[in-house]
């Protein structure tokens, strides 16, 4: 029994060698774990937006053109949003290599990070736009609207909640991403605790890593809660 | 003001086609108030879509003073849609805007320029009786201020042709009562066509000056509300017209059949009166003359925009010669008279 409360102990302590902690290293992969997370939501959210009105006005349409364009547009981001990201890291290898120079570092992340979250963030936001009322979409276009003021003053505005709520949910994801990401060595706090916690048998890096980007996602959630209440008059 | 042409509309399915309109031609003056009454699925929401453009006809013309909407390019269409309001049941506001700010989308639509927009929703805003209300949002408001709202926008730029689309259908009867008389203010004010469609022959009769009614595709019934209450034809016609007049009217039903089994001899009118006769007193004097009893079932009195209209259910006993001397007196004083023989023929 007392071998067992001490290999216990053991076990506990191991979490808490600070010493192995390299503080230095532990900073700049929360940079960079925060950059790949903020670029690539940079570029989901627009490209997100753009898939979600093509398929919220392609799908709507019965003429032969909107129906092709919707079942393409579909049928990418179905394959995309089902691709496990750790496959579609190492099928874009050769991709990322051309087009970024290098398959390592933050940077080298990012066509993965914003490919795998830009159409799911798109569904999402479809959906936000096919839960908006069909009749205040008719009461626009019988004031005289044009697609454009359709979309701006209309579709956009009504369907905010749902945009920022779902790019808090995509955000979220794409840390999870990033983590992953950094096992391929794209660097940040996932490749921090594969490379110095699991294969120099340093579990309190590991823990450091992980507090971090808890922190990040409640961060993250909070803001996202915040924006959604305060813009929700409905 | 407004001319429909033998306008025809079918929707392509699957395995049949289904027609919603069928040869309808109609047309409505400047300045007047026209109903279209109808069961859903009469294909009146069809029609009046028509009347901005939100439907294209299949076959036939509409035309918007003297213009045919078929005949215009999109963006010559959707110009024309400025001139041309619209309401609907479910009021159709952004929630995501403020009161003022949805009166202000016409206008930002229109290009209006930022100083007149802001004078303008203002302005409207007051004549709907709203002020101080201007920067709550939607879903703070009361149904009837919803559609006050959806009036406001509606009259942003100064439309030729309001279109009602069940306007009040979602109101209580004291709220619909408000915004129709809205309605006719702003009719009177504006010399603003307005059409209306509805299920409710109450709307018809406080607001409209013509009617159309509307069934499977068909007008079925057309000409001055007055007319129509007065001397309707068709069974759908008398059946919204009971429906306003007589609302309890199975329970009327039932005493009809009650009393046609107890007084075999006597006979039971339907009399409709209108004018000068609602405010005279013909039932006592027929009474006396003619040496009949007169039995009162049910009446009501009820205003058009144009005059009174009473309906007077009357159970008449007495003499058999005297009975039909009673009733041509009825027809010689100008009052619609109906014999009702049995309980499903009204």
């Amino acid at each position: 029994m007392l071998t067992q409360i001490s290999i216990g102990q053991s076990i506990i302590s191991q979490y808490f060698e600070f010493s192995e902690v390299n503080w230095e290293r532990v900073y700049e992969a929360s940079l960079e774990t925060i950059y790949m997370t903020f670029v690539s939501v940079i570029a989901v959210f627009f490209l997100g937006i753009i898939l979600g009105l093509i398929l919220f006005e392609t799908g709507e349409k019965n003429n032969l053109f909107s129906k092709i364009i919707h079942q393409v547009v579909a049928f990418f981001v179905n394959i995309f949003r089902s691709i496990p990201f750790i496959i579609l890291i190492v099928l874009l290898i050769p991709f990322t290599k051309e087009l970024v120079g290098s398959m390592t570092g933050p940077t080298a992340g990012l066509p993965a990070l914003i490919l795998a979250s830009a159409p799911f963030y798109g569904r999402l936001v479809e959906t936000g736009f096919r839960e908006i009322d069909r009749g205040v979409i008719e009461a626009a276009e019988s004031m005289g609207a044009n697609k454009a003021e359709i979309i701006l003053k209309v579709l956009i505005p009504e369907s905010l909640p749902s945009i920022i709520a779902g790019i808090t949910t995509t955000t979220i994801s794409l840390v999870g991403y990033t983590a992953m990401a950094g096992v391929i060595g794209a660097g940040g706090l996932g490749n921090l605790a594969y490379l110095e916690g699991f294969q120099r048998s340093q579990p309190t890096v590991t823990l450091v890593a992980t507090i971090l980007i808890l922190i990040l996602v409640f961060i993250i959630q909070t803001i996202g809660d915040l924006l959604v209440n305060r813009i929700d008059k409905r | 003001m407004i001319t429909l042409n033998h306008i025809n509309k079918t929707y392509e399915g699957k395995r049949h086609s289904v027609t919603a309109v069928d040869d309808v031609s109609l047309s409505v003056d400047e300045g007047e108030i026209y109903g279209i009454i109808g069961y859903s699925g009469a294909g009146k929401s069809t029609l009046i879509r028509m009347l901005n453009g939100l439907e294209q006809p299949t076959t036939g013309d509409v035309l918007i003073n003297g213009e045919n909407l078929n005949h215009l390019s999109r963006k010559e269409l959707r110009e024309r849609r400025q001139k041309i309001g619209m309401i609907f049941q479910h009021f159709n506001l952004l929630w995501s805007r403020t009161v003022k700010e949805n009166i202000l989308l016409p206008l930002e639509i229109a290009n209006v320029p930022q100083g007149e927009r802001d004078s303008k929703a203002e302005e409207l805003i007051g004549l709907v009786g709203l002020k101080g209300r201007e920067d709550a949002y939607p879903s703070q408001l009361s149904g009837g201020q919803k559609q006050r709202v959806g009036i406001a926008r509606a009259l942003a730029n100064d439309p030729e042709v309001l279109l009602c689309d069940e306007a009040t259908s979602s109101l209580d009867p004291q709220t619909t009562e408000d915004v129709l008389d809205l309605l006719v203010d702003i009719n009177r004010r504006l010399n603003l066509t307005i059409v209306v469609i509805t299920h409710e022959m109450n709307v018809i009769r406080k607001i409209c000056k013509r009617v159309a009614v509307m069934e499977a595709g068909n007008i079925i019934e057309e000409g001055d509300v007055v007319d129509i209450f007065k001397n309707p034809q068709n069974q759908a016609t008398k059946r919204f017209i009971r429906q306003d007049t007589d609302p309890d009217s199975e329970n009327t039903d039932d005493i009809f059949e009650k009393l046609i089994q107890e007084f075999p001899n006597g006979q039971l009118l339907h009399l409709r009166f209108h004018g000068g006769s609602t405010q005279s007193p013909i039932i006592s004097k027929i009474s006396r003359d003619y040496e009949v009893d007169i039995n009162i079932i049910q009446g009501n009195i009820q205003s058009t925009q144009e005059t009174l209209l009473g309906s007077l259910y009357v159970q008449i006993l007495g003499d058999k010669e005297n009975i039909k001397q009673a009733i041509d007196e009825f027809k010689r004083m100008n009052v619609e008279t109906e014999e009702v023989n049995n309980v499903d023929a009204d």
